[in-house]
């Protein structure tokens, strides 16, 4: 158990492609990190540097208080899941388990009560014998964990330990390895492009974009308070609906429709707005609102995903199935719920309204993560 | 339906008696006597002479010095078949192991060199490979046999392709757990690649039985002959009114036939796995 601290870490391919630009990541003991990003964004190569799977280009990685660079794989005193679990098939579970154990020198009495105690723990006592093929996908999944168990590693590494697993298993694995985390308190880097999983396991989460950090934070503080459109637009299902406008005082034009709110004049007059789906609500009569045209309407049962658009631009409102709809609907949301960002650069802007949040009625403030 | 299965089993019939006809008629010829089969030609139905010809074929000493016997050339071909298909295995694991795994420069030319050679027969370069083996003075020993034939194109290949399939997330599970290279060969590599080592064998195994012309050239003591040669042997007697020993000739053919069919029987089911499925 232990701190990481990753310093600066590009990877350059030869080549000269830079797929991880210059990422500093401060990791405390025994916390879950998610790096999460799209495909391509840099997060898998940045943890198999961790890991010692990839040379790493320029900076350094620290764990405990040990630079790791040119250390072997074997000596980081890490273990790893990966995505297809890698598990030997000619092994049986116990072997699989015992390998990497066996093979530093562990006398065999530890290596047995070591094995033990993981499959215990993962329930897997019944499988030991079985060869990997003999067993379905979750219990695969959890003898790759429990090989990362038995190591006793500083850091557990997951590489996208969920994505071969069918929808329901990975509910319920991904409450597995959250329980299995907090029980063993071992510092943890998680990497998926599931921003679900992202939000569910992390302590702190980590968006990457194009090799580079676009936030880092709690993952209520990430949802709430996204650093740029591209995580605003990634973190959240639906996606939180983007739209440009034009603000002129304190009116905010979307096309020929118009939003009217006090104190935006800190602004610059040229904006994209972020709305979430599920901030959006049915406007009262008498209410400022936007006429949405519906499109299409998705059923998820407890929510209903109304899409739309609002003078040609599409938008998703996350709507109580019991609301009766029209072919167009009015749509209001509360001003504290609105997000700003630079149209050009994509970067937040502080909301002006953060003063009088407490005054309005649909604020609440934001909840950091607990823990 | 069931005219389709008659139809079928009709097939498979003919195509038994195709391929067995042969081995049986050698089998019932080789239970004749000499002079029998020179008056009449093949035969169908057996001899009387099965126990006698095999005994004689195995145990009486013949050839010009009069000191090898079928056991003796049997064992020349065992030792031939098995020291050809173990050594092309290792070999061509080991090179293959290198050729995947380890990044080094010209890995791709020269397994690309590794693969053209599989173009050239033998044949093409026997001249020169005596030619060293006689500079090394390993005419007439096993080791000049062996060794000379046991680079192999076919099997490097078939070993790389694969070790390409095992994926890589494997190896990098291993370099976690603490297997070094060698480790990672020997406890993961090798036992994955059973089926696969299986199926060269039996390949390189007939391969390595059923070389003529190489032993041929190398050896001149008798003491090494194989069985394919002593098949030619027993022939090379016609001279004159001597009746060739047909009836031996046929026993050593089946009794040549023998092992390779059994290795086949025996590693039939890992064979066809090895050459269909990737174990993973």
């Amino acid at each position: 158990m232990s701190a990481i601290n990753i310093t600066n870490v590009s990877k350059i391919y030869a080549g000269g492609v830079e797929a991880v630009k210059s990422v500093s990541i401060d990791i405390a003991d025994g916390e879950f990190i998610v790096l999460v990003g799209p495909s391509g964004c840099g997060k898998s190569t940045l943890l198999r540097m961790v890991a010692g799977l990839e040379t790493i280009s320029k900076g350094t990685v620290e764990i405990g208080d040990r630079i790791v660079n040119t250390v072997e794989p074997a000596e980081r005193d890490i273990a790893m899941v990966f995505q297809n679990y890698a598990l030997y098939p000619h092994m049986t579970v116990y072997d699989n388990l015992a390998y990497g154990v066996k093979n530093r020198g562990t006398p065999k009495a530890e290596i047995d009560a070591r094995v033990t105690e993981a499959a215990r723990m993962l329930q897997l006592e019944k499988y030991l014998d079985r060869k990997p093929r003999a067993l379905s996908g979750g219990q695969r999944q959890r003898v790759a964990m429990g090989r990362a168990i038995v190591r006793k590693p500083a850091a557990f590494l997951f590489d996208e330990p969920l994505s071969n697993l069918d929808a329901k298993l990975r509910v319920s694995m991904r409450g597995e390895i959250k329980q299995l985390q907090k029980r063993l308190g071992t510092t943890s880097i998680y990497v998926t492009h599931d921003q679900l999983e992202a939000m569910t396991l992390a302590d702190r989460l980590v968006v990457l974009n194009g090799g580079e950090i676009e936030q880092i934070g709690r993952p209520l503080d990430v949802y709430h308070s996204p650093a740029s459109t591209f995580v605003a637009s990634f973190i959240g299902s639906p996606a939180m609906n983007l739209l440009r406008a034009n603000r002129e005082g304190n009116r905010l034009h979307f096309g020929s429709q118009t939003l009217e709110t006090d104190r935006l004049s800190t602004l610059p007059t040229e904006l994209t707005i972020g709305l979430r789906a599920e901030d959006l609500r049915i406007a009262q009569a008498g209410e400022q609102s936007l006429t949405l045209k519906i499109d299409y309407v998705e059923e998820l049962g407890a929510q209903r995903l109304v899409h739309g658009n609002v003078d040609g631009k599409a938008i998703t409102a996350a709507l109580s199935p019991e609301i009766e709809l029209a072919d167009t609907i009015a749509l209001t949301i509360a001003p504290s719920r609105l997000h700003f960002f630079d149209p050009t650069t994509g970067k937040r802007l502080p909301r002006p309204l953060d003063a009088c949040t407490s005054t309005l009625p649909q604020a609440t403030m934001l909840e950091p993560a607990a823990g | 339906m069931q005219r389709a299965k008659l139809f079928d089993h009709v097939i498979l019939l003919m195509g038994v008696f195709i391929m067995i006809g042969p081995l049986v008629v050698a089998l019932m010829t080789s239970s004749h006597e000499a002079a029998d089969i020179h008056r009449n030609g093949l035969s169908i139905l057996p001899g009387g002479h099965f126990v006698e010809t095999y005994q004689t074929v195995l145990t009486k000493q013949g050839g010009f010095t009069g000191k090898i016997t079928g056991l003796r050339m049997m064992m020349n071909s065992l030792i031939l078949g098995l020291g050809f298909a173990a050594g092309k295995i290792i070999l061509s694991m080991l090179a293959a192991y290198a050729l995947v795994y380890f990044r080094f420069r010209f890995a791709t030319i020269t397994f690309w060199m590794i693969f053209t050679t599989l173009l050239l027969p033998l044949e093409v370069r026997i001249l020169p490979s005596y030619e060293v083996m006689n500079t090394l003075h390993l005419t007439n020993t096993y080791t000049g046999l062996i060794v000379p034939l046991l680079a192999s194109a076919t099997g490097t290949f078939y070993f790389r392709q694969f070790f390409k399939s095992i994926p890589d997330e494997l190896l990098e599970a291993a370099r976690i757990d603490g297997a070094g290279p060698f480790k990672f060969f020997i406890d993961v590599i090798v036992p994955l690649s059973k089926t696969m080592m299986a199926a060269i064998f039996i390949i390189m195994f007939v391969y390595g039985w059923n070389q003529y012309l190489w032993p041929t050239l190398m050896t001149t003591d008798e003491s090494f002959f194989t069985l394919v040669r002593g098949i030619k042997q027993i022939l090379l007697v016609w001279v004159g009114s001597n009746i060739p020993d047909y009836n031996e000739a046929f026993a050593l053919a089946i009794l040549a036939m023998l092992p390779p069919v059994m290795i086949v029987m025996i590693f039939q089911r890992w064979f066809i796995k090895g050459l269909t499925e990737s174990d993973k």
